[in-house]
């Protein structure tokens, strides 16, 4: 009985709305679309739940969401990491309200029912008026699956799809030279800016392999930093490239030279790092080291987009959590090199203060950008959102195909995953 | 309660929020002591402004760069500039040893921009030194009482 009413009646078929380049701008505008992607892509696929650093303890947690769904990311006792949705199984109400935290226990604020941290149920108070028609062992708080790569944790609801390693396929690498930043100490989660923008998701996502709007939107950005930085970050028209790593994800290299940051550690300390390195040297840390550090104190050289939700990007990870079709959350969370000396780590803080968050120099003005995007959307229903550049110069490479570095290659990789899901 | 100090830090602080919300920024720049800090920091309880991350945490230069980044024109998210109108009020003083007093104050700013009116409200304190003829600012904090949310762009000087 359950079943005689779709959860979600789209009135049009979704593959009709993504081509080889150009997108159908209700993908912005249409709540049905949206219940659908929830559905079909975020409660059907991979999606970035944490980073290990960020529950680092037996009884560490953190609560986020998968989709609209809430969800606690947590360590138990053994260590091993369990993702529950955050819901007593007795008459549906949250069981963790802080965003982070240390625990030995999850428990209803409401009448009382304790689970363990791997979920299972543990107490009822007062059990005497179930009698024998409970059975603790088959009322957990729903746990889902759960794999890691390079320290990223990623959960699912579908037991039956294929391991993350073979989704991440060849993106893997990349994850492992964005990790490289953590200067050998590994990579720490310390913080994040949590912001929201009235917009639809997927402009977002789209934004993290746009080289294209880098000079017109963060002008006053460019002009806020040194010639050296703003000479680096100069990289339309640059050598870079924008490369499409299969199952959506896609890799936007800007600054080539930074792709491996353990490379080339014998070459000149850049002039804008040689108080910091010189702090370093003061503190006695060998040279080498010192060069590594200040070589990876201003992150990675690439935008790296993981369908659905997270991007390692440049110096940080970017999550968006859908709210509404039109509302999305964004989080930039920061990256410190865990151990590692604080000069260093507090290089990187006032970096990523400089660009990200709601005062930073850089996210106000995307996020003004995509606000305008969702407006305009609602003009011309029947218009296209085209996203052909790179187009003619796009080539089959090893791992997918690639293109010049302001390519909307990796957009378009993205529709391309995200008409598969939906067609399913 | 000395009451001359809490006028004092008082007509300080409204002259300092009536500069900022009319734009005269050369003005309020001068405010500062020469390593003054300006703070907003995201977690309600932290105490580590320096190792830990905050929404600004800025010296002279970077208020130099964000003063430049609000009157430029070169950025979207504060053109149209976005209007404000600061209310301070609940004026304490919490220590003052002669040279330095430092004061907590309530405020409430409203926002105008396009056609979106917004609405933070903080706890401010203010670390200010004895200088000729007034004070300049050493430090201020400034604590959004919903730091810990999720914020949209501020595209002006909370």
């Amino acid at each position: 009985m359950n079943n005689l009413i779709e959860a979600v009646n789209l009135e049009c078929d979704p593959a009709d709305l993504v081509q080889a380049d150009r997108v159908h701008t209700s993908l912005y505008t249409d709540p049905k679309l949206f219940d659908a992607e929830m559905e079909k892509i975020f409660y059907s696929t991979w999606v970035w739940v944490a980073h290990v650093s960020e529950i680092p303890d037996a009884g560490s947690y953190k609560s986020t969401f998968i989709g609209k769904q809430p969800v606690i990311v947590v360590r138990d006792r053994k260590k091993a990491v369990h993702v529950l949705l955050n819901r007593c199984r007795h008459r549906g109400a949250t069981v963790c309200e802080h965003k982070k935290g240390k625990t030995n226990s999850f428990v209803c604020p409401y009448h009382g029912w304790g689970y363990a941290l791997d979920g299972s149920l543990r107490g009822i108070p007062h059990p005497d008026s179930y009698g024998d028609c409970l059975d603790k062992s088959e009322l957990p708080l729903v746990s889902l699956r759960v794999e890691e790569y390079a320290g990223m944790l990623f959960a699912t609801f579908k037991d039956d799809i294929e391991p993350l390693v073979d989704f991440l396929g060849p993106a893997k690498k990349w994850m492992d030279l964005f990790m490289k930043q953590g200067a050998g100490y590994g990579i720490k989660v310390p913080g994040e800016h949590r912001f929201r923008f009235p917009g639809n998701w997927k402009i977002q996502l789209e934004n993290t392999t746009d080289a294209y709007h880098f000079p017109l939107v963060h002008k006053s950005f460019l002009h806020s930093v040194d010639q050296q930085t703003m000479d680096m970050l100069d990289f339309v028209g640059g050598s870079g490239y924008v490369e499409d790593l299969g199952n959506g994800h896609s890799v936007m290299v800007m600054i080539p030279d930074l792709v491996d940051l353990e490379a080339n550690l014998d070459a000149p300390i850049p002039t804008r790092f040689e108080e910091l390195a010189q702090e370093l040297r003061d503190e006695g840390i060998e040279d080498m080291q010192v060069r590594r550090i200040v070589r990876a104190v201003g992150g990675s050289g690439f935008n790296l987009n993981l369908f659905p939700n997270v991007a390692c990007s440049m110096a940080f990870f970017r999550v968006l959590q859908p709210i509404s079709v039109n509302e999305t959350e964004i989080h930039h969370s920061v990256i410190t090199m865990d151990g590692g000396p604080a000069a260093a780590n507090r290089y990187r803080l006032r970096l990523h203060e400089h660009f990200q968050g709601p005062m930073g120099f850089g996210t106000p003005d995307d996020s003004e950008a995509w606000e305008r995007v969702q407006k305009g959307a609602s003009a011309g229903e029947d218009l296209w959102i085209m996203l052909n550049r790179g187009l003619p110069g796009e080539k089959p490479s090893e791992d997918g195909l690639v293109s010049d570095v302001s390519a909307e290659t990796g957009m378009r990789a993205a529709y391309q995953q995200w008409k598969k899901m939906m067609s399913v | 309660m000395n009451l001359q100090v809490l006028q004092e830090v008082t007509a300080f602080i409204w002259q300092e929020g009536d500069m900022l919300d009319h734009g005269e920024y050369d003005a309020w720049l001068a405010l500062w002591a020469e390593k003054g800090t300006y703070i907003i920091p995201i977690d309600p309880n932290e105490e580590d402004f320096d190792n830990t991350l905050n929404y600004a945490y800025d010296d002279a230069h970077m208020r130099q760069k964000r003063v430049q980044r609000l009157i430029g024109g070169e950025s979207i998210s504060t053109s149209p500039r976005p209007r404000t109108v600061r209310t301070l009020s609940r004026f304490r003083v919490l220590a003052d040893d002669g040279s330095r007093v430092t004061v907590r104050c309530a405020q409430n700013l409203r926002e105008f921009r396009k056609d979106v009116l917004k609405h933070y409200s903080a706890d401010i304190v203010y670390d200010l030194v004895r200088s000729e003829g007034g004070f300049s600012i050493e430090r201020k904090l400034v604590r959004l009482i919903n730091s810990d949310d999720a914020l949209a762009g501020i595209g002006y000087i909370l």
